[in-house]
């Protein structure tokens, strides 16, 4: 199995070159290796110098961006805008080394018939891979279009420069992009080299630039997939059997059909949806055909109690993460050991999973909110027989959606449910009970950890065992959708796979980045799933931060450490050690008293161990009484490689921030024998506004010229662990199970 | 309210001779003492106290909205004015840090504070001098380790004469009988317990016993219900309106969870009671119950029949397939309202305690007055602070008075036998005018301003 | 049934059934978009409108209850061309991630301003709570209604009258 230490990502080789940098990109396959989060890809063979970003994938520098003849600039990106603001990232990239303004930039984005196939939009890699690929394209362009008009003058090249849309020359005189580009070949392939803007004659990027979606978002304008109005268009509710492998046995759905509106009850197999003219006709007839449905008894769900212990007796496969040093025969002066558990979660989207579909001329397009239009076109395709060609997936908003949450199975629904209504734009929305019963859930997880010191307070050995799921099974193949595993010719669920990658999967951040000479990680990965799951935002990097953040705590204690000074003891790497001291810094880190409840907690991750670096420290406030804690206030320092949008990467981080103390606080899905019992926000409690901390701050490292670094996810991990370092400053008591519930915390906490 | 009717009754006092009333009245001073290390107390005994707190909801009263546990603060109404909860943590300035456990028992025996003033009977000690010396040293142990927290609650806004306290002993005269529990050896030990503690520290009566004009609690008409806050507390004796009989088993369900699936969830000023409880140890729960059950006694043949009726009925809607909805022609205005805004989680299909509760089952329709059930449809179920619970939304911007009477009248006559209300629309009006303030309880107990409007004025 | 409701300062006869929750002749009847599916049953807020100056919950409120009266939407707050106060400062303070909760939260917000532009933090936090937003992004909300605050302060001083 790979062991890895960490590497620092390849640095690009910097060349000076008349006031522009060439940049050569010898990025080895690290960014295709990212894409581990999907199940049954093996990385691909190792190429030759690799092109920047996704343009490995796709090298047409016009497949990226085209200039038509009257100079109007379009960016296609196979990335999806999730409420990330990627959107705004991209033209900002685009703009910059295009020499546009951002307004006259128009962004198209994941449609399996406009743009580059991108895989997921996932992982935090977004900027690295299409943000990279686009600047790249963009650099190319302009370098193309400037030479179109040196060709044309008849001057050197290094005598013109871009400007807003034209190419000047020294006297004054332009030419336009349209007029250039319809003389240049702009189908290309790009070339390894680009020459990009240094970052000090940055006009557009680093600076904060207001997000392109939000003027729709706040007027009531349709961006969303829900908002989808076509012409003729019918609406569709499905109904689901009461548990997991439930097959429909018997059903009369002569009163459904006479209910006013209905245009069809579709049943294939045991799928089972009905169709009808207006929405609240179409949810009064799912009501009606729940009620006449009858199902058989399905699989009963494990037994609630003591579920998350019991992970350790499932049979697993062991996957060495990382061994280094000895094993055994270590002095040790303290050990450290502990258990730590995280129960199944959702991603609970606000806004239930929503797709619109037609089938129409033998070709079904569907407009779904997946966050990887290609993989999900390949599931559907599979699932209703038919070359990929005749299905188009386009990428519109949804809600939401922090990972794969119910998303694609909305949009197999749709297409499953318009072939029956041929020529009928069919849009199906989810129930909020069926977004929580049926979204595939982050997975519950276990972990032990055995931790030493020295005589002299410093860490010599780390043992850490982790008991998982797969933490990914997105579609690609069409038996990881709901909607193909109920047709009367079942697609099974294709097998859960070990695999261990860089930047990991239940094993994410398994590894400390901490200098420790003796280290042992194991993934005992559980192949069976007893709840369906898959990725939700960050993966195993949500408890493997927590438990080694929380151990790290403990360890300083145990030396009579500051936990700031004792992290930073433990740590080489100069940008992990700046983030720490700036969060450190900005909150004010100290070893004063705080008044009886209160508590400080700290919290250091590098997401992946190859994406951004945080720190985060905060102070919580704990009722003795209740043992109701409330995160006060926060303050987080980020490194995300060169800044394109300081703004976003701050929306996004603060956002981290308040879920993940949601999740760590409130969440655990319930479940029974006989079925899910937490289906709405009543038995699923997630934060709300009486419990948002006063303040959250994120402050950004400054890091011109460095690559971007995934940045969505990185609050993830580091906020459990400090939320649970800073209960154990407020009370003395050391939480292990996530939720931190009120009654968890008292019962810690005693009389 | 509690105390409403109780300073009513000082007036008449006033005639007596002063002289020689104060000298009756007059109680000693019991000395300060230096705050005791909490270290100093038995881990034990204050673990035992922390369970008598809750038993006996301390937390309910001592503690203000979003203020710390134990503080003070909380503002009672009255029509005479408001009476102020006071700090009982063990704070030397502001709460109770100089008390004595001496002071302290004493307190809770006589009403009496440690300077020696009488205490207003909104402090129940007409029930907690029953509480053993024993138990008063526990909560003593459990209040004096407590976070202490300097705070005082602003003065009572309580007008001539009725803040003058010496008064109280005249009340106190009438009115209170001083004295620890006695055990009636005839009974069972469990059932003793439940005496001891429904009577005595877990005060139920102060809310559930009908109160004279004089504003004590009427002892003839014992757990018979009463109103609190402009919530109803239902009678838990034989008169209880429940459509399905209590037994101990579902008292102490619903007294231990807050719900029960045949009678529904438990909210107003009963919800930071079953909050409480649920971390009680279970047996005293049970005690409890077995001694209210007992109370109501064997449920009558007659009310055997109705809980009968009232399942049949709640398993006939659950099983039905639903029908293409009554549309709301013929049965007028409440039904469609019903149909259309109630019916979608009452319809009994989802379980308790997250569904709604079918109304065939409601105490609240088949109670003696509408006021729950407009409270709750005014003012909903928020959800508890981030743990599971369950949850109602408002429609006090919805409905306006026509619609909830019409909404209420056919409830009532679609879900109860009994026959229909006759203040109905009094009370609508005065709830929705705000005559009638209404706090409204999470079902974690704590509390919040009504929503939707009211919660503007949130300071 | 027919119903006569007015939204955003427009009297609509609607044809349908009376128990049709408003949500569904709001998006479904009028093609707004402002108001967002969330739950369904009045627990997350993403529904929100106006009626008659009050915070209702769309997806639980038949629209029988609304003959006569005034339902506001997001889209009644302005334009993207000429955005209101409120969106103006949801702009501003870049207040959305996904945005789905967000015409929510500006239409409570909304009521509470209405009634008292210069509420301050606590009170918005407090009056905030039945609605849910899973990004996390409460903090540049509770900034943005404040700075909505101000901006109709601003306006109703210089004479231009808030929304
Ligand atoms: S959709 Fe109306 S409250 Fe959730
Ligand atoms: S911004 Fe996405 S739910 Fe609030």
């Amino acid at each position: 199995m790979t062991s890895h230490d960490v590497k620092n990502p390849t640095r690009r080789g910097v060349l000076a070159a008349g006031g522009s940098l060439v940049v050569s990109f010898s990025l080895l396959s690290r960014a295709f290796g990212q894409e581990g989060e999907v199940q049954g890809t093996a990385p691909p063979a190792q190429p030759k110098p690799k092109l920047p970003g996704s343009l490995s994938g796709e090298p047409f520098l016009d497949a990226w961006i085209k200039i038509d003849a009257k100079g109007e600039v379009s960016v296609f990106t196979g990335k999806a805008e999730l409420g990330q603001g990627v959107k705004t990232a991209i033209i900002q990239v685009a703009a910059e080394e295009l020499e546009v303004d951002p307004g006259a930039i128009r962004l198209i984005t994941a449609d399996t018939d406009r743009t580059p196939d991108e895989g997921y939009t996932a992982g935090s890699q977004s900027m690295q891979n299409s943000g990279t690929a686009i600047r790249h394209a963009a650099a190319q362009m302009r370098e193309i279009l400037i030479a179109q008009a040196a060709a044309q003058w008849q001057v050197p090249p290094d005598q013109l420069r871009a400007e807003n849309g034209t190419v000047v020359k020294r006297d004054g005189q332009t030419l336009d992009y349209g007029t250039l580009a319809s003389a240049a070949n702009l189908h290309v392939e790009a070339t390894p080299q680009s020459r990009l803007k240094p970052t000090g004659s940055f006009k557009v990027m680093g600076q904060p630039m207001r997000r392109v979606d939000i003027p729709a978002k706040v007027t009531g304008t349709p961006i969303y997939v829900q908002d989808i109005r076509l012409p003729g268009m019918v609406h569709a509710r499905v109904v689901r059997p009461p548990r997991p492998g439930a097959t429909l046995t018997a059903l009369d759905a002569a009163a459904v059909e006479r209910l006013p509106g209905v245009i069809a009850v579709v049943r294939n197999g045991s799928f089972l949806a009905v169709v009808a003219e207006r929405e609240f006709q179409a949810i009064r007839a799912m009501l009606l055909l729940e009620s006449v449905a009858q199902w058989s008894e399905g699989r009963k769900l494990p037994k609630p109690e003591n579920f998350i212990q019991s992970l350790k007796t499932l049979p697993s496969q062991d996957g060495v993460v990382s061994e280094k040093g000895q094993a055994t025969g270590i002095p040790a002066a303290k050990t450290f050991e502990a258990t730590f558990t995280r129960p199944y979660q959702i991603h609970g989207s606000i806004g239930p999973s929503c797709a619109v579909a037609l089938f129409e001329n033998g070709t079904t397009t569907v407009w779904s909110h997946t966050q990887g239009v290609y993989p999900d076109r390949s599931a559907i395709s599979e699932m209703l027989g038919v070359p990929p060609e005749q299905v188009r997936v386009i990428h519109v908003e949804g809600s939401g959606c922090y990972g794969h949450n119910g998303a694609d199975d909305a949009a197999a629904d749709a297409a499953l449910i318009a072939q029956a209504v041929p020529g009928r734009p069919v849009r199906l929305q989810w129930m909020r009970e069926q977004e929580h019963a049926w979204e595939p859930y982050g997975p519950a997880m276990l972990t032990e950890v055995r931790a030493s010191l020295d005589e002299a307070g410093r860490i010599v050995s780390w043992n850490y065992d982790l008991w998982s799921n797969t933490h990914t099974t997105r579609p690609g193949p069409a038996g990881s959708l709901v909607a193909a595993n109920s047709l009367p010719t079942p697609f099974q669920p294709p097998a859960a796979k070990l695999s261990i990658t860089p930047s990991g999967n239940g094993d994410r951040n398994a590894v400390p980045l901490y200098a420790i000479p003796n280290m042992r990680v194991i993934w005992h990965f559980l192949p069976e799933m007893p709840l369906r799951v898959s990725a939700l935002r960050a993966l195993g990097a949500y408890v493997n931060v927590f438990a080694i953040e929380s151990t790290m705590d403990e360890l300083a204690v145990m030396a009579g450490v500051d936990p700031v000074e004792f992290r930073l003891r433990h740590m080489e790497d100069p940008r992990g050690r700046a983030v720490i001291e700036a969060a450190a810094e900005g909150f004010g880190w100290s070893r004063d008293p705080l008044p009886e409840g209160r508590g400080r907690g700290f919290a250091f991750a590098r997401y992946k161990n190859l994406a951004a670096y945080l720190a985060m420290a905060l102070e919580i406030e704990v009722e003795r009484e209740t043992g109701r804690s409330r995160v006060v206030r926060v303050v987080a320092a980020i490194d995300s490689g060169e800044v394109v949008n300081p703004d976003g990467i701050r929306n996004q981080t603060e956002g981290g921030i308040i879920q993940a103390a949601s999740w760590t606080l409130y969440e655990a899905v319930t479940f029974d024998e006989s079925g899910i019992t937490s289906v709405d926000w009543s038995s699923y409690p997630i934060m709300r506004f009486g419990a948002v901390p006063e303040s959250v701050e994120v402050r950004i490292m400054d890091r011109p010229g460095e690559p971007f670094l995934g940045t969505g996810e990185a609050a993830q991990g580091p906020t459990p662990a400090a939320i649970g370092n800073a209960i154990r400053h407020a009370t003395g008591k050391r939480l292990y199970d996530i939720p931190f519930r009120a009654e968890r915390v008292k019962a810690a906490i005693g009389v | 309210m509690r105390v409403a009717r109780i300073l009513a009754g000082l007036a008449g006092l006033l005639l007596l001779g002063v002289g020689a009333f104060v000298a009756y009245a007059w109680r000693s001073e019991i000395g300060r003492v230096d705050p005791p290390a909490p270290s100093g107390f038995d881990p034990a005994l204050v673990a035992r106290g922390s369970e008598l707190a809750a038993i006996g909801n301390c937390n309910v009263c001592h503690t203000a909205p979003e203020g710390e546990p134990f503080a003070g603060g909380l503002g009672i109404p009255t029509p005479f004015g408001t009476i102020f909860s006071t700090n009982i943590t063990p704070d030397p300035e502001t709460g109770i840090g100089r008390w004595s456990e001496e002071a302290f028992i004493r307190s809770m025996r006589e009403g009496v504070d440690r300077e020696g003033r009488h205490l207003y009977p909104a402090f129940p000690y007409d029930h907690f001098t029953l509480v053993t010396d024993e138990d008063n040293r526990a909560l003593y142990a459990f209040l004096m380790t407590r976070k202490a927290v300097a705070a005082t609650p602003p003065e009572n806004q309580l007008p001539f004469p009725y803040n003058m306290r010496l008064l109280l002993a005249g009340w106190k005269a009438l009115y209170f009988r001083e004295g620890a529990f006695q055990p009636d050896a005839g009974r069972p030990a469990e059932w003793n317990r439940g005496r001891y503690l429904v009577e005595g520290i877990s005060h139920c009566g102060a809310c559930h016993t009908p109160r004279n004009r004089f504003g004590a609690e009427d002892r003839e008409r014992h757990l018979a219900g009463a109103e609190v806050e402009n919530w109803t507390a239902y009678a838990i004796n034989a008169d209880s309106p429940a459509p399905i009989p209590w037994n101990a088993e579902s008292l102490t369900h619903y007294l231990r969870h807050g719900w029960h699936e045949h009678h529904g969830v438990s909210r107003g000023p009963m919800a930071p009671v079953t909050a409480n409880l649920g971390s009680v140890p279970e047996a005293d729960a049970r005690a409890i119950a077995a001694y209210v059950a007992d109370l109501m006694g064997g449920p009558s043949q007659e009310r055997r029949a109705r809980g009968e009726t009232a399942l049949a009925a709640v398993r006939r809607e659950s099983e039905a397939p639903l029908t293409a909805q009554a549309s709301a022609t013929g049965n007028g205005i409440g039904a469609t309202i019903y149909a259309s805004a109630c019916e979608g989680c009452h319809s009994g299909r989802r379980p308790l305690p997250f569904g709604g509760l079918n109304l065939h089952l409601s105490t609240a329709v088949n109670g003696p007055n509408p006021q729950n059930i407009i409270n709750v449809v005014l003012f909903g179920l928020p959800a508890a602070k981030g743990e599971p619970s369950a949850m109602m939304p408002a429609y006090r911007s919805l409905l306006n008075e026509e619609q909830l009477v019409a909404l209420l009248d056919y409830m009532r006559e679609r879900f109860s036998d009994r026959p229909a209300w006759t203040d109905t629309r009094e009370r609508v009006a005065a709830t929705l005018h705000g005559e009638r303030r209404i706090t409204v309880y999470r079902m974690d107990g704590t509390t919040q301003a009504p929503p939707e409007s009211s919660m503007r004025t949130t300071p | 049934m027919t119903v006569t409701l007015s939204v955003n300062g427009t009297t609509h006869r609607i044809d349908a059934d009376p128990e049709t929750p408003l949500l569904y002749v709001l998006r479904d009847n009028l093609e707004l978009n402002g108001a967002k599916f969330g739950c369904g049953i009045g627990q997350c807020g993403s529904c929100t409108v106006m009626v008659d100056g009050e915070a209702v919950l769309s997806c639980i409120t038949p629209v029988l209850l609304l003959e006569g009266r005034k339902v506001t939407t997001v889209e009644g707050l302005g334009t993207l061309e000429k955005p209101g106060p409120m969106q103006q400062a949801f702009i501003e303070e870049q207040a959305a991630q996904c945005g789905y909760c967000i015409p929510g939260m500006m239409m409570r917000a909304q009521v509470l301003l209405q009634a008292d532009p210069a509420a301050g933090e606590a009170a918005i936090r407090a009056h905030l709570e039945p609605n849910l937003c899973r990004c996390g992004t409460h903090v540049r909300i509770v900034k943005a209604v404040m700075r909505a605050g101000e901006l109709i302060r601003q306006n109703s001083q210089s004479g231009g009258g808030a929304t």
